[in-house]
């Protein structure tokens, strides 16, 4: 853990030293266009985390092993808390570019924003519902449908867009290479940061878990509170 | 089929007594209607707008609906009957899934009439089969996600909040299609012909939450 975190920071630090000193400035965009690789990163990672909490809501519901539900469950939680990263960015990096806030005519931002929505639900299903067990099988199911929903919904809405309105941001088609390389970095780096939140996430979980084991074994009488956090 | 049947049968029986869903779908239509004719300061509305006001409250209607889907079976306990019962458990969402299409139906065979007499401006050409066609593939994706999703949460506390929490961005593929697809319907100029491209976005939806519906909806039942 204490290399992967180590790892992690000297891979981030390099990107965005490299996105500040070595990527060439973008000519129209100037300096704005720097939140591209923090934005970018941020939203690819947090799509990918939804769709890996779905993988482990497939094994969780196949195997019925619960460690998989704890995995499903970190991995959209810390999906959504990049979300937000990238929705904020996002919005600067338009506001900065166009002017706007929001912009509707972005089909990947609208679709992200989506996609967001739904997940911002599956904190508040989780902990409606006291039964662990059935908390952890309805939160895989929903898990697996919005899994799917990822990519229909892109499609949908990019569909909605692409005769309607010409791209806006063609910026990312033609950078150059050392722009891909800082690119590249950050997202690595990113998809590490994302990794080692995870797991630390993980381990506080379940030394959670087993603090309230030993301290049940010394005869406290503890009053499991409500959680929307698997037990 | 048999057991689908049956527990179909059932479903419709019960809302023919207690005539709950239904009645109350199609009046908050009908209200809709008004509420837009105000809200939007229009006494007519065509294009992109009437679809849009068409089937916002088509969406909002049955969501209502589909808060009601399952009520009876957990306050009851039948659902510990229909369990009990050696049959397929996918037989109990077919028959939830069809029976929401049916109420979707029959709330459309008001509301539809009452958005051509309140509110659509008349126009040229006949979109009645281009928007029969756009209804029938739109309810069977509202059927199958609102089943879906009122299996998911009616378990739960806080159900009447989940269901449209849940299932309004789930269904926003839905409306993004059939709203691009009935709009050229509604021009005042003279009803375009249906795009294609949108009837089969509906149809690809309608397979994809089909499928997926049938494969998790089991791990909903095992208690």
């Amino acid at each position: 853990m204490r290399t992967l975190s180590i790892l992690t920071v000297v891979t981030l630090v390099a990107a965005y030293a490299l996105a500040f000193f070595y990527a060439p400035m973008d000519a129209v965009e100037g300096i704005r266009q720097k939140i591209f690789y923090l934005h970018v990163p941020l939203a690819l990672v947090s799509l990918g985390g939804f769709v890996t909490g779905g993988v482990f809501a497939v094994q969780h519901l196949r195997t019925g092993d619960r460690k998989h539900d704890l995995r499903s469950y970190v991995s959209i939680h810390m999906a959504l808390i990049f979300g937000i990263g990238a929705l904020l960015t996002g919005s600067i990096w338009a506001r900065a570019a166009w002017g706007h806030w929001w912009l509707w005519d972005e089909p990947l931002l609208v679709s992200f924003l989506i996609i967001f929505l739904l997940y911002a639900c599956y904190q508040p299903l989780r902990f409606a519902i006291e039964d662990p067990e059935r908390q952890a099988r309805y939160a895989s199911v929903f898990a697996v449908i919005a899994g799917v929903f990822v990519p229909v919904n892109f499609a949908a809405v990019r569909f909605a867009q692409e005769n309607t309105h010409p791209r806006t941001l063609s910026s990312s088609h033609n950078l150059p290479g050392e722009a891909w390389l800082a690119f590249f970095v950050a997202l690595a780096g990113m998809v590490l940061l994302y990794i080692t939140l995870c797991r630390y996430e993980m381990a506080a979980k379940r030394v959670r878990g087993h603090l309230r084991k030993l301290r049940r074994r010394l005869g406290e009488d503890i009053v499991a509170g409500r959680s929307a956090a698997p037990q | 089929m048999r057991p689908t049947s049956a527990l179909l049968r059932k479903e419709l029986r019960l809302e023919w007594r207690t005539r709950e869903a239904v009645p109350a779908m199609a009046l908050f239509s009908v209200t809709t209607f008004v509420v837009f004719h105000f809200g939007l300061q229009k006494d007519s509305v065509d294009g992109a707008l009437a679809a849009g006001v068409l089937w916002v409250t088509l969406l909002f209607a049955a969501m209502l609906g589909a808060n009601r889907l399952f009520v009876s079976d957990v306050q009851d306990g039948a659902l510990e009957g229909v369990l009990l019962a050696p049959i397929d458990r996918t037989a109990l969402f077919l028959a939830k899934a069809i029976a929401f299409f049916a109420f979707l139906a029959l709330v459309e065979v008001v509301a539809v009439p009452a958005f051509y007499l309140l509110l659509l401006a008349p126009s040229g050409g006949d979109a009645i089969p281009g928007l029969l066609a756009v209804l029938v593939l739109a309810d069977l994706g509202i059927a199958v996600v609102g089943a879906l999703v009122s299996g998911l949460a009616t378990q739960t506390r806080s159900r009447d909040l989940l269901v449209p929490l849940l299932g309004l961005p789930l269904l926003l593929p839905v409306i993004i299609a059939a709203t691009r697809a009935t709009t050229p319907l509604f021009i005042v100029t003279g009803a375009g012909s249906l795009p294609g491209k949108w009837v089969a976005v509906l149809g690809l939806y309608d397979l994809v939450f089909g499928l997926i519906a049938v494969a998790v909806f089991d791990f909903l039942l095992e208690d």
